[in-house]
């Protein structure tokens, strides 16, 4: 039963192997030379050595916590809205970070950028809100009608962004917080994204109970819990993670949206399961995509966003097609 | 017991319930019945804190649902509302687990395996207990529902609308399911019907709703007669007796 795989000890051993797999792979390639062989050569104080601490760990970690983390507050936000077709990037969460970000690089260019996340964590959770405000307003609530409202409040957030990016001569930074690129991450500038780490582990923590947030108000009163309370702490994770990660590496469309589909399909929908499986598929999803725009083009490189725009939406169009044939 | 006290709820300027005092929760079955807009499931929803009173105070066993804390109350009263079309893909044996929530803070013990496989077996659901809700019937996904419910272990059990969607099979092996409940497990349960016959059949108490406040309650011959049933539907509709059991003819 393809269900149970999950469950069995051998799947998560095989599933983390296969990603730190992915990630040795991902640490040795590149166009310097960072090798096993080299990095014996040079020593601890070589060149390879050098380069392995800090450009091409720091890249693949923030990799991995960048991959897992968006997927996890895919999966979150899915649930808070009992919604399949949502994700931070469509909900105008992404979009409303970006607009903090652009306001305080505008406003206090000196903040550190732990003060600047701050400020894209207080847009983004205001983002979120007006969007699950709006829902609650809408007279139908049909599965269509909520990843559409969400891409009309993003687009209107992002058309504000643009419009004073436009006018700031800021176009070019907006591009590279709503486009996912690793190329330049160094040692010293990934480091927030254990922020996002911590936030999803708060998740974790919390997994049964945002399961039961996931089957709605009245559930989760008949049980005695405040849904409220769960609410805000789902969109606390959300609106945390989608900012650390247009902060300090930029928005990695599709991600939140196929991976908690993929794992629902394969292990349902209880968080406390599913969450170390959408950080597995996330992060391996990630490194994937990233090997194949650094080696597509050698030695130039593909924007990761690029990639898994492209990966990503094929994906999902096979999993629309796969659950409306299912649907009839 | 369930105690209501001037209970109103408004919708802009109507009173949906008004003005409601009454004690339900008597040992057995209670019907709510009732045209569509009486009040019922409203009622229901107040008592369960799904919705919030306007005015007038619900006690369950003299706790206040509106300040009582939600896990105390959990293990005194369960409610299901009938707007469980499920997206969430959870296997039956997870959702009957979340049952036992409000007694060990989301862990597990022994004794709450016990109750949760006791659920289960009491349901017959043994053999698709491995099974997402989304690959159930809808007869199944019911059964799974009060499953939970049973795990939960409350003495009252409030159920919205349960014969909804069911064909007629599974309307029959849910009302004698929750007489078996309500005989062997010593459960009150009180939930909103639209079939009177039914009502009238499995049901200790039946509490007639009209324009949002209580018509009559009484034994299911003091309330299923022709007089009540004209003044609350509105309908000339011939009772026959059968079995010891009122029946109204109105399908004639």
């Amino acid at each position: 039963m393809i269900r149970r795989i999950g469950a069995t000890p051998a799947a998560v051993v095989a599933g983390v192997a296969l990603t730190a797999a992915l990630a040795l792979v991902s640490v040795f390639v590149g166009v310097a030379d960072v090798t096993p062989g080299s990095l014996l050569r040079g020593g601890p104080d070589g060149e390879a050595a050098l380069l392995l601490a800090a450009s091409r760990l720091p890249r693949t970690l923030a990799l991995v916590l960048a991959g897992a983390a968006s997927a996890i507050a895919g999966l979150i936000m899915q649930m808070l809205v009992r919604n399949r077709f949502v994700e931070p990037a469509t909900t105008g969460t992404t979009e409303a970070a970006a607009l903090g970000l652009l306001v305080v690089t505008v406003s206090a260019p000196g903040l550190p950028l732990a003060g600047k996340m701050a400020v894209a964590i207080g847009f983004a959770l205001v983002g979120t809100a007006l969007f699950l405000l709006l829902l609650r307003r809408l007279p139908v609530r049909t599965v269509i009608l909520v990843p559409l409202v969400g891409l009309m409040l993003g687009s209107v957030i992002g058309a504000v962004t643009t419009f004073f990016a436009y006018r700031l001569d800021l176009l070019q930074t907006l591009d590279t917080w709503l486009t996912g690129d690793f190329s330049g991450v160094l040692r010293g500038r990934y480091e927030l994204l254990w922020v996002a780490f911590a936030a999803t582990a708060a998740a974790w923590v919390a997994a049964d109970r945002l399961t039961v947030a996931g089957l709605g108000r009245d559930f989760t009163t008949n049980l005695g819990m405040h849904y409220g309370r769960l609410l805000a702490l789902g969109v606390t994770v959300v609106a945390t993670v989608a900012s650390v990660v247009v902060v300090t590496v930029g928005a990695i469309p599709f991600l939140g949206l196929i991976v908690p589909n993929i794992v629902s399909l394969l292990l349902g929908d209880n968080a406390r399961r599913a969450i170390p499986w959408v950080a597995v598929v996330g992060a391996a999803f990630v490194l994937v995509c990233d090997l194949i725009g650094r080696v597509l083009r050698h030695p130039y490189e593909i924007p990761l966003g690029v990639v898994v725009g492209v990966v990503g939406a094929a994906v999902f169009l096979y999993l629309l097609l796969r659950s409306s044939e299912r649907a009839h | 017991m369930i105690v209501l006290q001037s209970v109103t709820k408004r919708y802009a300027d109507t009173a949906v319930v008004d003005d409601v005092s009454i004690e339900l929760g008597h040992p057995g079955i209670t019907s709510v019945i009732g045209a569509n807009g009486a009040g019922k499931s409203t009622l229901l929803s107040m008592i369960g804190r799904l919705l919030l009173v306007d005015s007038g105070t619900i006690t369950v066993d003299g706790l206040d649902v509106t300040t009582t804390r939600g896990a105390l109350l959990a293990r005194r009263l369960a409610v299901l509302r009938q707007d469980n079309h499920l997206t969430a893909r959870l296997t039956v044996r997870d959702l009957v687990a979340f049952g036992r929530f409000p007694h060990g803070r989301g862990r597990l013990g022994p004794s709450d395996r016990e109750a949760i496989d006791r659920a289960i077996d009491y349901l017959d659901l043994d053999p698709v207990g491995g099974r997402f809700l989304d690959e159930l019937s809808g007869g199944q996904r019911q059964r799974a529902f009060l499953a939970m419910t049973l795990a939960q272990d409350t003495e009252y059990l409030l159920l919205d609308e349960p014969l909804n969607s069911l064909d007629l099979r599974h309307c029959v092996q849910t009302m004698r399911l929750l007489r078996r409940a309500a005989d062997e497990l010593g459960k009150r349960i009180v939930l909103v019907l639209h079939d009177i016959n039914f009502a009238a059949a499995y049901s200790d108490r039946i509490v007639a709703m009209r324009a949002g406040r209580i018509h009559v309650a009484g034994k299911p011959t003091e309330v299923i007669t022709t007089a009540v049933l004209r003044q609350v539907y509105g309908l000339d509709i011939a009772v026959d007796e059968f079995g010891g059991h009122p029946m109204a003819i109105y399908h004639l």
